[in-house]
């Protein structure tokens, strides 16, 4: 039985703010972001019976918001969790579990970076793990040290150039100039890039996602309930989930992500084909991340991403339009970003996004990257 | 001696043979019977068929580097920007995160898939093996 078009995302929204939100927590910015939601959904909390987050624990945040659901998903896979979380929420709908699902996000990575705030994850490495044993006492840390060596494989094997990977911070950044959310919104050359310092080589500055305080949030419920909402339902049209690794050094194939497998489903489940799709809202922790999941994707062949995204393909009018709120590159990066795809996607295809409105969005991938390129979720959403 | 107080690894039960051949500046990987190929990390079964046939076996030291990236920020206490952090793909098969010394800092002296061998750092109680390239 396909979950094709069984249910529709019916409201989404961010925080009140997002980039630096002083004096707040990050449940607050889930609560902000669950309200805001649930009010472009035309329903409140109380119509609320499954409850899905990532970060905090489910029951804490139920206890915070002051809700007893009847289904809930901690699923706790890195920035993808909250993409899973819509193909889970989905499931529960069409089994009858519960009705209106909500998915919440919230993260303080700015001040907490800066020691003002808490992050809002729950946070520990098992010291007997392999992690724990055979990789930190080698001097990776955050996700630059690990994503730069796989980006290194595959410019080694497919000739991928720091050139070609500066293309996609420029074309993402130029979307953000048209967001009045960005983050980030001065403009950026690719000389900008290439002359910006090192992180961890192959990777500049410019390769690696900002890191802000954001939440978000999405509203799903079941196809009869959308179509009595006021808002036009956006369908799941699609959807697929997949790990292969949990850390880098044990990607079976460091060019190569679990979306090649989340994505064959989603279009599977979609009747859809790569060129069906009109707007395209891909994880983008590092360029990196963006041109290794079109490749998996299949909107291209393998090793071509950085040929296919060349000359800003993916820029505003641009004939592949992709992350058009500025992504996590410009936009806002929390931590665990992947909310943000799926917010930009509903207000895409509703007709909302203004000045970086993509003209006759129909359709929509929806891409979101856990932890060291480990796990993807991937949605394929259509309006009516 | 550690300097700089890099972090250590805890052996588990599952390690501790691994961590003693490191000690003897020998590298030993666990070794599938039912696959006859090691693996890496060590477990009590083989992640390729989940058999449970396991023995231990003495690697030649001796591989390739798969992949590196240059560390440009301090990622960890004990190390001091830029190092080299790389995957070494061994020739037994498997592979393994680790440093690559004795060579520059610059992606004009490292090359993927360059030949590398095995060499082991002691800190403190512990000896973690690195690589070096094989000079010809």
């Amino acid at each position: 039985m396909s979950l094709s078009k069984r249910v529709a995302l019916v409201g989404v929204d961010e925080s009140d703010q997002i980039g630096i939100c002083e004096g707040k927590t990050a449940l607050q910015l889930h609560a902000e972001a669950a309200r805001n939601a649930l009010r472009d959904a035309g329903l409140t909390l109380a119509d609320v019976d499954g409850l899905f987050t990532a970060g905090p624990s489910v029951m804490g945040l139920a206890e915070y918001l002051g809700v007893q659901p009847e289904y809930m998903d901690g699923t706790t896979v890195g920035g993808s969790s909250f993409v899973i979380d819509v193909e889970h929420a989905a499931a529960a709908i069409n089994a009858g579990l519960c009705s209106v699902a909500l998915i919440t996000h919230g993260e303080m990575g700015y001040s907490a970076r800066r020691g003002r705030a808490s992050r809002g994850m729950q946070r520990m490495i098992d010291p007997e793990s392999a992690m724990a044993q055979f990789e930190l006492p080698y001097g990776v840390g955050g996700p630059p040290s690990v994503y730069s060596m796989a980006a290194m494989r595959h410019m080694h094997q497919y000739g991928t150039t720091h050139e070609q990977l500066a293309e996609i911070a420029v074309a993402t950044r130029k979307w953000a100039q048209l967001n009045p959310k960005a983050f980030m919104r001065d403009p950026l050359t690719i000389d900008d890039v290439l002359s910006s310092r090192w992180i961890a080589y192959p990777f500049h500055i410019y390769d690696c996602c900002l890191v802000t305080d954001a939440g978000g949030a999405c509203v799903v419920v079941g196809a009869e309930r959308a179509r009595e909402l006021a808002k036009q339902p956006v369908w799941v049209l699609g959807s697929g989930e997949s790990t292969t690794h949990q850390s880098m050094v044990n990607n079976p194939d460091l060019t190569r992500t679990p979306a090649r497998y989340s994505g064959e489903r989603a279009f599977k489940m979609a009747g859809l084909t790569p060129k069906e799709i009109d707007v395209v809202e891909v994880y983008d922790s590092f360029t990196y991340t963006v041109l290794v999941t079109i490749e998996e994707l299949g909107f291209c062949a393998k090793g071509e991403g950085g040929p296919f995204l060349a000359n800003q393909r993916s820029a505003p009018g641009g004939d592949f339009p992709m992350n058009t709120n500025g992504g996590g590159l410009s936009y806002t990066h929390p931590g665990m970003y992947g909310m943000f795809l799926i917010i930009e996607a509903v207000r895409q295809l509703r007709d909302e996004c203004g000045e970086r409105q993509v003209p006759n969005a129909r359709t929509a991938l929806v891409n979101g990257t856990g932890g060291s390129l480990s796990s993807t979720g991937t949605l394929i959403l259509g309006a009516d | 001696m550690n300097p700089g107080q890099r972090m250590l690894p805890t052996p588990s039960p599952e390690t501790q043979r691994y961590w003693d051949g490191c000690k003897q500046h020998e590298l030993w990987l666990p070794y599938c019977l039912a696959c006859q190929a090691s693996f890496f990390y060590p477990r009590p079964f083989c992640p390729n068929c989940f058999g449970w046939e396991v023995e231990w076996r003495q690697a030649s030291g001796r591989g390739t580097l798969y992949t590196y990236a240059i560390q440009y920020r301090p990622q960890a206490p004990g190390f001091e920007p830029p190092y080299v952090t790389a995957i070494v793909q061994l020739a037994e098969g498997p592979r393994m995160l680790t440093n690559l010394v004795e060579i520059e800092a610059d992606p004009a002296q490292i090359t993927c898939d360059m030949a590398v061998e095995v060499v082991f750092q002691d800190l403190d109680e512990m000896s973690l093996p690195v690589f070096r390239p094989v000079r010809a």
